[in-house]
């Protein structure tokens, strides 16, 4: 009873948040409400007991790619004036298609015998003592040991793709040259100056 | 005990939000970007809601990599918008039109 009350909490605040996301005015706001999404998103999952994903949810999400968002939103120096234009020139069609999306999918899954199964319940409750983490690393160390590796070589491509297509050289920029300085040769700094000496009056 | 029917229901809520985000944002690539981040996570809700009914984990280990991917693509997605940005001082869809046919 409590887990229900909960979950329709969350799924109203989930809900609401999703509308903030495409309805802000402002991009940053749309930001904000897109990390309550996650937050909310992550509250439920731990509900239905996927415990690391809500962890991990919020960890990388919240803490990495909302940032990265937020930096951005504020860096560049958008008019957005003219991005609002003709906001609600299709805002009929997005409707409309959003309407019939829900309409669709809530048919399908509440029309009697729809999906073929019985999903009127959610899955029997796991033991006390099931480690979800644990489970989770068994699979993925395992069955799915290749993919993981392949995952990881991923996300070192798009590291090396995001510095690659943000990194710039101004040209007349002054920077240290920290290599030159350090491979540098006495030779190269000190002149040794021979003089005659001068003769007294 | 939350049903699977109810889950299903909030991710396809969910994702027609993000649809209708599409339609309403067409001009900000920024939010554009957002809203794809929403239709993932609708489809990350669909998986877990299964992973749970069924009890299997699989499920759970498909919604890592989808995240894995998720965040590969949203950080390259801004790196090519600030990289855009920076050539065009705009971020407007419409704007973009160098590869009319």
């Amino acid at each position: 009873m409590l887990i229900q009350a909960l979950f329709y909490l969350f799924a109203t605040i989930l809900v609401l948040a999703a509308l903030g996301v495409i309805s802000a005015r402002n991009p940053v706001h749309s930001a904000l409400a897109l990390v309550m999404c996650f937050v909310t998103s992550a509250a439920i999952w731990l509900l239905i007991e996927a415990e690391f994903l809500a962890v991990v949810l919020v960890l990388v999400y919240v803490g990495a790619v909302m940032v990265l968002f937020l930096f951005v939103v504020m860096m560049l120096d958008i008019n957005l004036a003219e991005l609002r234009q003709g906001f609600t020139r299709f805002a009929w069609l997005g409707w409309l298609t959003s309407l019939a999306v829900i309409v669709e999918i809530v048919g399908v899954i509440w029309a009697r015998g729809g999906l073929g199964i019985d999903a009127g319940h959610g899955g029997t409750p796991e033991p006390a003592g099931y480690s979800n983490t644990l489970e989770l690393g068994r699979a993925l160390y395992t069955r799915y040991g290749y993919p993981l590796e392949l995952a990881a070589m991923l996300l070192l491509v798009a590291i090396v793709a995001a510095i690659a297509l943000t990194m710039r050289r101004r040209a007349g920029l002054k920077y240290q040259d920290i290599s030159g300085q350090v491979a540098v040769r006495r030779e190269q700094r000190v002149r040794l100056v021979k003089m005659d000496t001068e003769q007294g009056p | 005990m939350i049903s699977l029917a109810q889950l299903l229901t909030l991710s396809g809520v969910l994702f027609a939000l993000a649809v209708a985000g599409v339609f309403l944002n067409r001009k900000n690539v920024i939010l554009l970007l957002m809203c794809v981040e929403l239709l993932l996570l609708a489809a990350n809700f669909n998986f877990i809601a299964f992973s749970r009914y069924l009890n299997d984990v699989n499920g759970q280990v498909f919604v890592f990599f989808i995240l894995t991917v998720a965040a590969a693509e949203s950080a390259i997605g801004l790196a090519i918008l600030v990289v855009l940005f920076r050539e065009r001082r705009t971020i407007n869809v419409e704007d973009l039109n160098t590869l009319k046919g």
